[in-house]
């Protein structure tokens, strides 16, 4: 059996308890348990994680790289949606 | 608990020792040659946990003995007949299927043995076996997978399964024989009887095979020896690759 019959899987990670998946990378699997022993034997070598999801790579939606500047570049001059224009009284901590 | 001759201990620990490293050299010949690159590296990391075990276990074998040999002189520097592993382990990988099969027979006994062993009065072998039962446990699901998948897969895939678990079956028996040894080291709580770690075996194994719609060979002649250092033609040439370093460059680091 080749690599050819066997679908691509996308690989995340939490690395601790607290923090959320990352994805780390993709791999080959005849299945979906099949994938989570793979990611468990690729990605886990050095104790990276805790917990693994594994997605097949098809059931991703990804945003077009060609459409870059109609979806993130009108935010570039918007800097009022950043946080930043508040004085925050000395008496709040936290924020 | 009655006493146990060092000598007695040490002779233990070879037997257990041996079959991680044996087992674990075996599965690293797969290092390059995987069926898939992530099977490679599955095949690899279950080798590296066996040959881990391998050095505890030797390592604690060596301050027994008391000679001055530590892990890698029992490991480098023993002859064939002085090596005391079980005769399956040291079966050639062939292919796939033969390394999945000799795997699942011994990863069904060796999870049982390294439970039985965190039980065990010697606190070191106690110790040793907690840590390798989660390792243990992780290899026996990865063989177990792949009995099923192939059993339960093509036509060639079941018959490649069959043809190995019925070839490596005369092996099986060697797990759970006793003898004078180990029966004074059950009696005292040191080592668990291996005729006693058999119906759990037997009942996980069936179970698996079962659901690979895989037929259990019948129990015919069973090979034995591995255990007192009478072995297979094969021992021979594992040990020239694995000790041609050491031999050829005494102490040599690296």
């Amino acid at each position: 059996m080749s690599s050819r019959d066997w679908p691509l899987f996308e690989v995340f990670i939490r690395s601790r308890n607290g923090l959320s998946h990352k994805h780390v990378g993709s791999l080959h699997a005849a299945d979906a348990g099949m994938a989570l022993e793979n990611a468990r034997d690729v990605y886990t070598r050095r104790a990276e994680g805790v917990s693994i999801w594994v997605v097949p790579s098809t059931q991703i939606v990804a945003s077009d790289p060609g459409e870059k500047d109609a979806f993130f570049e009108p935010t570039a001059d918007k800097i009022y949606r950043h946080p930043t224009f508040y004085d925050i009284p000395d008496d709040v901590k936290n924020i | 608990m009655t006493d146990i001759a060092k000598d007695q201990l040490f002779e233990y620990l070879l037997r257990l020792g041996d079959s991680s490293l044996i087992l674990g050299q075996r599965l690293s010949e797969w290092c390059g040659h995987g069926p898939e690159l992530e099977e490679d590296i599955a095949l690899i990391n279950i080798a590296l946990d066996l040959i881990g075990q391998a050095r505890s276990l030797l390592t604690y074998a060596g301050e027994v003995e008391g000679r001055g040999r530590d892990e890698d002189g029992l490991a480098f520097l023993r002859d064939g007949t002085d090596y005391r592993n079980l005769l399956l382990v040291e079966q050639p990988n062939q292919d796939f299927a033969y390394t999945i099969a000799r795997q699942f027979l011994f990863d069904a006994f060796h999870l049982e043995q390294q439970r039985a062993l965190m039980g065990s009065r010697d606190e070191t072998l106690a110790a040793i076996a907690g840590k390798s039962v989660k390792e243990v446990t992780y290899h026996l699901r990865h063989s177990s997978e792949w009995l099923v998948r192939l059993g339960d897969g093509t036509p060639l895939s079941h018959g490649k399964m069959q043809t190995a678990l019925d070839d490596l079956w005369m092996y099986s028996g060697e797990m759970f024989e006793m003898d004078a040894l180990e029966a004074a080291l059950a009696e005292a709580g040191v080592a668990p009887d291996r005729a006693a770690l058999r119906p759990a075996w037997e009942a996980r194994v069936a179970a698996v095979i079962e659901e690979a719609t895989l037929q259990r060979p019948d129990d015919g002649w069973m090979q034995s020896g591995g255990l007192r250092g009478r072995h297979s033609e094969h021992l021979g040439h594992i040990l020239a690759e694995m000790q041609h370093l050491q031999r050829a460059h005494p102490g040599a680091q690296w």
